[in-house]
Parts: structure tokens; sequence; C-alpha cells
């Protein structure tokens, strides 16, 4: 009742409140990006274009997994096996990319892509066929990939062509225009924009706010289901891709990280646990934000281990505001 | 309950009624699966190095190795009984295993041990004020937890201390009493008893399941919600720490990796238990049986020489052939 009465009066509201409320969430954390950025250049002491490199390539990685983590939480899920496909991803293109020709290399890339997206489609269609809840066939399916990739890679080693790794690492006319940024936006572009206002993008949403009603109003609501955990794998496999060229090698437990860091940056993004809300430029923001606090905190000595137990917390604090936040959205 | 036995019963009625049976005590199926999975084992290793695995040592040393498993299983069952689930438990069990080793020289064994049981109490604690209080998902305010306190063991793992095991925790985590019977099953079978009885009959055993079958039907129902749930957590921490300090005795040192690969097959042996995921269904019975099939499968396992990347892809499999058998039969009715 109330949500609905509610709903009517945000709909005849002015537009700017409805905006300031829809936006201003990814505002703030742009805001909160760029007091980062301003603060971090006044750390080095000759801070410079090679700094902005070095963060466009730990960030890279995480807004690749962060975006992929998004489009699954939007459709209403959760995708725990997000950090181990990224691992899977790594140690194949490591392994085999390392006697390639940078256009064998790329080929290789796209194929393992292709492959990424329909790993990511097999875990939908699992969710969907057995009905048992994303959360466990996800966490199953992180066993499975990450059983694999340690099969395939036991130790850290592999690697790939000097012009591949460029890709992650080099950058794009200027110094200051880092190409794994470039790569980033191009993929975004890509994959993203076209859909979002398309058919699939709004079924996305729909079936993510509420299931119940989308399945009424016409949309497929299973091969929603899988088309975005679909989605999500080929994002995962860009992150993979993308994990091997600025690291130069492949490690079985790589993805690790990526598993709590891709939620975190979610919900840091805007993009809300129960499904429906959100998009993917906060996310994207979010990835170099929890990037930038590590890297401010190691570059102002603290010890590595010190910089993930605060790193862990400040992610746990902003889970916690984001759930306050939802608590108090229901109330009103 | 024989009531609604049919006169007549056709091949498919009894065949539905095998199924009701089955899927109403789970454990049944279960006992099966352990007896015919150590017969299996017997044959193979036989076959392979012409020994008997069904020997009264092998079945005193599955129980000794599943344990710790169980413990962890344990607070996992209570957890996954509301709903939740607690990806924390194995770094809680290393942080007991490190506190336990690494203050028992200094300060002496029960100090020692109720510092580590404190500090799986405390952690358990911080994961359930994020889930009761402040509404975080589960899963992810136990990564998170998990991730900082890998991150703390790490610092203080590097830090100059005394690591001493003390005597009481070796052969409580690794001796056996009376040539079969491990010491551990002394600290084990109460704390299974008091669960499996506290879950039965007692007013916060029901309120655990009622919290997990309907959350807002049980605040309605003036229940304090949050308040199950902080317990729940807390409680989860503290046999994880009962874990850990059995791991460290049966280990004889601890390190960062002591409990991390228990992680998934405590969530596996809760979910063969029968536990729903879903919360509200379920009990410890089915996960000790759980967490005993899995030790004897990774026995198995280890007889016919796979590797460790094997072992986590069969896991995986397992967790979701059986939680996709268990939604199925379910929804059946």
């Amino acid at each position: 009742m109330s949500t609905a009465a509610a709903g009517v009066a945000a709909r005849v509201r002015p537009n700017p409140a409805r905006l300031a409320r829809r936006h201003g969430w990814t505002v703030g954390v742009y805001v909160l990006l760029l007091v980062l950025l301003l603060y971090w250049q006044t750390i080095p002491a000759n801070w410079g274009s090679f700094d902005v490199q070095s963060l466009a390539i730990d960030a890279l990685p995480l807004a690749f997994a962060a975006m992929a983590q998004s489009v699954v939480i939007i459709s209403g899920g959760i995708d725990l096996s997000v950090g181990s496909l990224i691992s899977l991803i790594n140690v194949l293109s490591a392994k085999y990319m390392i006697d390639m020709s940078f256009r064998n290399a790329l080929l290789f890339g796209l194929l393992l892509l292709v492959g990424s997206a329909a790993a990511g489609a097999f875990t939908g269609t699992l969710i969907v066929l057995s009905r048992v809840p994303d959360i466990v066939v996800t966490l199953a399916m992180l066993f499975v990939w990450a059983g694999l990739a340690l099969e395939i890679l036991q130790i850290p080693g592999g690697g790939a062509p000097q012009s591949y790794l460029q890709l992650g690492t080099g950058h794009w006319w200027s110094p200051w225009i880092p190409s794994g940024l470039m790569i980033l936006l191009l993929a975004f572009a890509i994959f993203w924009l076209p859909l979002r206002w398309a058919r699939p993008g709004l079924a996305l949403y729909s079936v993510g706010s509420n299931r119940n009603a989308a399945y009424l109003s016409g949309v497929g609501v299973a091969r929603t289901r899988i088309f975005a955990y679909a989605l999500g794998g080929l994002f995962a496999g860009l992150a993979g891709l993308a994990l091997s060229a600025t690291s130069g090698i492949g490690d079985p437990n790589a993805g690790q990280y990526y598993t709590l860091n891709s939620v975190a940056a979610a919900v840091l993004g805007g993009v809300a646990l129960v499904g429906g809300v959100g998009g993917l430029i906060g996310p994207i923001a979010a990835a170099f934000v929890v990037t930038l606090v590590k890297t401010i905190l190691i570059l102002k000595g603290v010890d590595q281990n010190w910089a993930q137990v605060i790193q862990g917390t400040l992610i746990i604090v902003v889970v916690m505001i984001g759930g306050l936040a939802i608590r108090q959205r229901a109330r009103t | 309950m024989s009531a609604g036995t049919p006169q007549i019963a056709t091949p498919a009625a009894r065949l539905r009624a095998a199924q009701r049976v089955l899927s109403d005590n789970p454990a049944i199926a279960l006992t099966f699966v352990f007896v015919a999975l150590f017969v299996v084992t017997d044959i193979v290793n036989r076959a392979q190095s012409g020994k008997a695995f069904l020997t009264p040592t092998q079945v005193s040393t599955t129980f000794l190795y599943a344990a710790p498993l169980a413990l962890l299983a344990a607070g996992q069952t209570l957890v996954m009984l509301t709903g939740g689930v607690d990806l924390s438990v194995a770094t809680t069990a290393t942080t007991a295993a490190f506190v336990s080793s690494g203050t028992a020289h200094d300060h002496g064994t029960g100090y020692a041990l109720l510092l580590a049981l404190a500090f799986g109490f405390g952690i358990g604690l911080v994961n359930g004020i994020g889930v009761a209080i402040f509404r975080v998902n589960p899963l992810i305010m136990t990564l998170g937890i998990s991730s900082v306190t890998l991150g703390a063991l790490t610092i203080y793992s590097q830090t100059r201390f005394v690591a001493l095991v003390p005597n009481i925790v070796n052969t409580l985590g690794s001796s056996r009493f009376f040539k079969y019977v491990p010491y551990d099953l002394l600290v084990w079978a109460p704390i299974a008893a008091l669960i499996i009885l506290g879950l039965r009959f007692s007013g916060f055993g029901r309120m655990i399941f009622a919290v997990g079958d309907n959350p807002v039907a049980c605040r309605l129902a003036g229940v304090r919600v949050w308040q199950v749930l902080l317990l729940v957590y807390a409680l989860c921490g503290a046999f994880s720490a009962v874990a850990g300090i059995l791991l460290v005795g049966f280990n004889d040192a601890a390190d960062l990796g002591i409990a991390a690969p228990f992680l998934l097959p405590s969530v596996a042996a809760v979910v063969i238990g029968g536990t729903s995921i879903l919360g509200g269904s379920g009990g410890y019975g089915g996960t000790i049986l759980g967490a005993l099939i899995l030790t004897v499968l990774d026995s198995l396992l280890t007889i016919l020489n796979a590797s460790q990347a094997l072992k986590q892809i069969l896991y995986g499999a397992i967790i979701l052939a059986l939680a996709w058998l268990y939604a199925r039969t379910s929804s059946g009715d």
C-alpha cells in the first residue's frame, strides 16, 4: 500500500528530486573517487603519468570483476564463482598464450571470452533448472572452477606475448591515457550500453526487482537469468584476460581476491543486493575507490597485510551502511 | 501416520511411501551411504594394496579425522538453519589454533584455551552484529570478516612468539584411549548431544528453526530475531574455535592454512545432512553423517591418488547434486 502510494507520489514530484534520489549515490561515489584521487596525487614525491598507469593496472581486473558481479546482482542473483572463473581464464590464457603471436593470442583471448560466457550461462542454467538458491550453486561452481584452474596450472607461471601485455600496461596517444582504462571504456560501450535500454537490459532490471511481476508481464524469467550469468561470465573472462595482461603470469589462486571485492565494489557502486537497482557506472568507480584505498595505504607506508585488514574493515563498514540505507528506504 | 496408508499398496504407491520415509528421515539413507562408501573403500584398498580398510582401527581413524570437520559443520548447521551461511569458520578455527598454541607457553594451558574460545566467540559475535543488527548479507559479512581475520593472522604469524601446543591439546587432537576410541570424541560427543537435544527441546532451539523458516512471522510473534541470530553466529564462532584447537592438536603446529581445506566440506557436510540452505529444516544428526561420509570419501580419493584439484571439483559437484536432489524432494510435496 505505502509503496504504491510512494510510487505515485514520486511520479508527481518534480524531476530534480527524483534524479537526485536515483543518481545521488553514483554521484557520491564519483565525488569520493575524486577526493581520493586529489589526495593520492599529493603523496608520491614525483607523481606523474607512471602512477596513473599503475593505478589503471591495479584497478582494471577488479573493475571488470565488479561489472560481472553487478550484472548478476541486478538480475536478482549473486555470483560467488566470479573469482575462481577469473582464475580459470587467467591460467588458461597464461599457459597457452606464452608462445603465441599477437594475432593468435587475441583470437585465443576471444575464444576464452566465448568460453567464459558459456561457463556463466552454464551456471545460470544450473540455477534455473535446479531451483537451488544462487548462493549454493555459485558456491559449488566456485570450487569447480578453482579446481579446474589448479588442475591446469599448479603453481603460478606462464605468460603472454609482449604486445598482448601492452594492452593492459601500455598507453594510447599520451602516457596519461592508460590503455587499460580505454579497454575498460570500450568493453563498457560495446557490451553494456547497447543492452542497458534495450529489451535484454530492461528484462534484467525487471526480473531483478520483482520476478513474479516480470513473469506476469511476459518477460522470459529463466532466459533473462541465464543471460545475466552469461554476461557476468563474459565480464569475468575480461577480468581474467586483464589479469594476465596486467600481471604477466597465470596464478590459480589469483582470483580469490575478487570474490569479496567484486561484491564490495558492486554494493559501494550503488547496486543493491536485493536486485533491480543500480548500474555499471557506479561499480566501475567503486572498483577504483577500493583499489585507491589500498594504494594510498601502501604509499603511506602501511604494511601490506595491515592494508588488507583496513581495506576489509572499510568494505564491511560500507556494506553495513548500505544495509542501514536499505532499511531506512524500506521504512519511509 | 498409518491412517493415511492405503489398504492396497500398488508398486507406485509403495515407491512413493518409501520416498516419503527417506525424505523425512535422510539419516536412514545417509547411514546406508556411509556404510556403502566404507565397503567400496575397503574393496578399492584391497585391490590396490591388498590391505583391508574395513577394520576397527580405520573406523576409529575416520571418527578421529571427522571430529574437527563435524565441529566446524556444527556451527555451520546452526547458521544454515537460520537461513544464513558462515564462510569465516575456517579462519576462525585458524585463529583459535594460533591463539591456543601462541599463548600457552607464557600464560598456561587453561588461559590459552579460554582465550582461543573467547576469540572464536568474539569473531562470531562480530559476524552476528553485522548480520542481525545491520542486516548485512551473511555471506558478505562472514567473507569480509574472514579476509580481515586472515590479514590480522598473517601479521601475527610474522611476529615472534613461542609456539607451544599444550600436551592436553595434543592428546585430545590425535590420540585414542581403549585402543580404538579417539580422545576428540570426548569433546565432540557432548557438544553433539547438546546441539541435537538443544535444537529439539529448548526454546532457543525451536526459535532457530522458526527464524529460519519465517523471520517476519517470528518478529510479529514477538521473537527478538536479532538476539537469536546474534547468539547463533557467536556459537558458530565458538564451535569453530573448538575445531581449531583440535586441529592444532592433531597437526602439532599452527599455520595459516590449517583449517582452509575444511571450509567447503563444512558447508558440504551440512548440505549432505539434509539441512536446507534456505533455513528452517534439518538438524545436526544429518550433519554428523555428512561429515563422516566426507571423511571416508576423502580417504577413498586419497587411496585413488586423486589430486587436491580433483577433490575440490568433486566436492563442488556433490554439493550441487545433493542440493538439487533435496530441492526436488522438498518441492514434490
